[in-house]
């Protein structure tokens, strides 16, 4: 045990040199990383594992003395996952300190074929260790990347825009699932009251199929939006959709819905008493009456 | 013993809730508003429960009871400015209290009951003019 500190620790300098050769072969990637940034990395790794080596042994992984070379390598997978780094890239970076490693190990023992196979197996068992350390941080912080981006695409995808005084409108794009319902329902619902908006229009144009789920979904945030004194217009009904509803037996008859969101706007104004009128009434009367002369 | 407030306001009744409903509370509040709306031959009833955050199945019923006593009695009811948070509770227990009539604020309340709401003016207008 105490075989592979001292070869360590007399030789780290050579050892780093032959890693840096053994990663520019494979799996240095320039485009990433700089030379001096890698260097500095391998350096202090290097350093670190001699100090776990030689306080807790190279088995102990866990131990208090491997502390600093742990830490360290988690930092380095993390920025590595973050840079763009591949898994098999990010693992090989520790594992390529094998072949080094095992070089100086046959140079110090030579013929002694005990030591030497002691001594490699202790080797490979860190280094794996290293390696399955490495790789899963590199996961862990790869995991945290995606449900950020979750989250975020949750809060992108729910926009409450107002149309006008008084009228919301809450473009629902992709599938409504539960999680998402609730995320959709809080923020009208906060916006209904922060604008204090009566009408509130909810479009699923972008909606790509609406079963009895997604519909009792969105009874849900109507009814919520009724007990607050609101009213809820459903906008965006595509032909596929309205077949859809009707051959599931969905229930939306208590509810106002429109094929088009401008229809439901137009519908909401005039619910809240507005009017859109032309600006130059002539010319639409005359058009008017070009029209039903025509038709006539 | 505390009690809420049942205030006269020319033909409506305003109560506003601020307190932590209790049940007893609520089964006193049902009293007091059917009593009051005899008492003065109120036509509505607004119920402000915009400080009310905390909602359970109980207190869902006793609107609805409110509501539909009011009515039996010939007044109508409004309950105004319902929290979000409120709101989702409701629903999640399953009482969209569908003979209760909402709205925003007091005042969109008040002018619902007193049937003065210039939209609806607005509207019988429009339907009016087109017929």
């Amino acid at each position: 045990m105490n075989d592979l500190a001292e070869i360590l620790a007399e030789n780290t300098e050579s050892i780093r040199k032959q890693w840096i050769a053994e990663m520019s072969k494979g799996v240095e990637r320039a485009d990433l990383i700089s030379k001096a940034e890698l260097e500095e990395q391998s350096r202090e790794i290097l350093d670190a594992i001699v100090i776990g080596v030689k306080t807790s042994g190279p088995t102990n992984t866990g131990a208090a003395g491997w502390d600093a070379a742990r830490e360290l390598l988690r930092q380095i997978s993390a920025s590595r996952a973050r840079q763009g780094f591949s898994t098999i890239e990010v693992a090989t970076f520790v594992l390529s300190l094998k072949q080094p490693v095992f070089n100086q190990i046959r140079t110090a023992f030579k013929s002694d074929q005990d030591r030497t196979f002691t001594a490699i197996w202790a080797a490979t068992e860190l280094l794996d260790r290293l390696a399955l350390i490495t790789t899963e941080s590199f996961m862990t912080t790869r995991e945290e990347l995606i449900s950020r981006q979750q989250q975020e695409l949750l809060e992108l995808s729910t926009p409450v825009v107002k149309l006008w005084d008084g009228i919301l409108a809450l473009p629902i794009i992709g599938t409504l699932d539960s999680s998402r319902t609730q995320v959709v329902m809080e923020s009208l619902l906060q916006t209904v009251v922060a604008t204090n908006s009566k009408y509130a229009i909810i479009d699923i144009t972008g909606v790509p199929t609406v079963d009895t789920l997604v519909a009792q979904h969105l009874l849900k945030t109507i009814t919520a939006a009724r007990l607050m004194g609101a009213e809820c217009i459903i906008s965006g009904v595509r032909p596929q959709i309205a077949q859809t509803i009707v051959h599931l037996g969905i229930n939306l008859e208590d509810v106002t819905t429109k094929a088009k969101l401008s229809d439901a706007f137009a519908l909401a104004l005039d619910r809240s008493g507005r009017k859109v009128v032309n600006k130059s009434a002539a010319p639409a009367s005359s058009l008017a009456n070009l029209v039903t002369k025509r038709e006539r | 013993m505390e009690k809420i407030p049942v205030l006269r306001m020319g033909p409506l009744l305003l109560i506003t809730i601020q307190v932590d409903m209790h049940d007893k509370l609520a089964l006193q509040l049902q009293d007091d508003v059917t009593h009051r709306i005899t008492e003065h031959g109120s036509t509505g009833v607004l119920i402000d429960i915009s400080s009310l955050e905390i909602v359970d199945s109980f207190i869902g019923r006793m609107l609805a009871n409110i509501a539909a006593m009011s009515r039996v009695l010939g007044a109508d009811t409004v309950v105004v400015g319902m929290q979000p948070a409120v709101a989702i509770t409701l629903v999640e227990l399953g009482m969209s209290l569908p003979g209760v009539r909402t709205a925003l604020s007091v005042e969109a309340g008040m002018e619902l009951l007193l049937g003065t709401v210039a939209e609806d003016a607005n509207g019988t207008d429009n339907e009016r003019s087109e017929a």
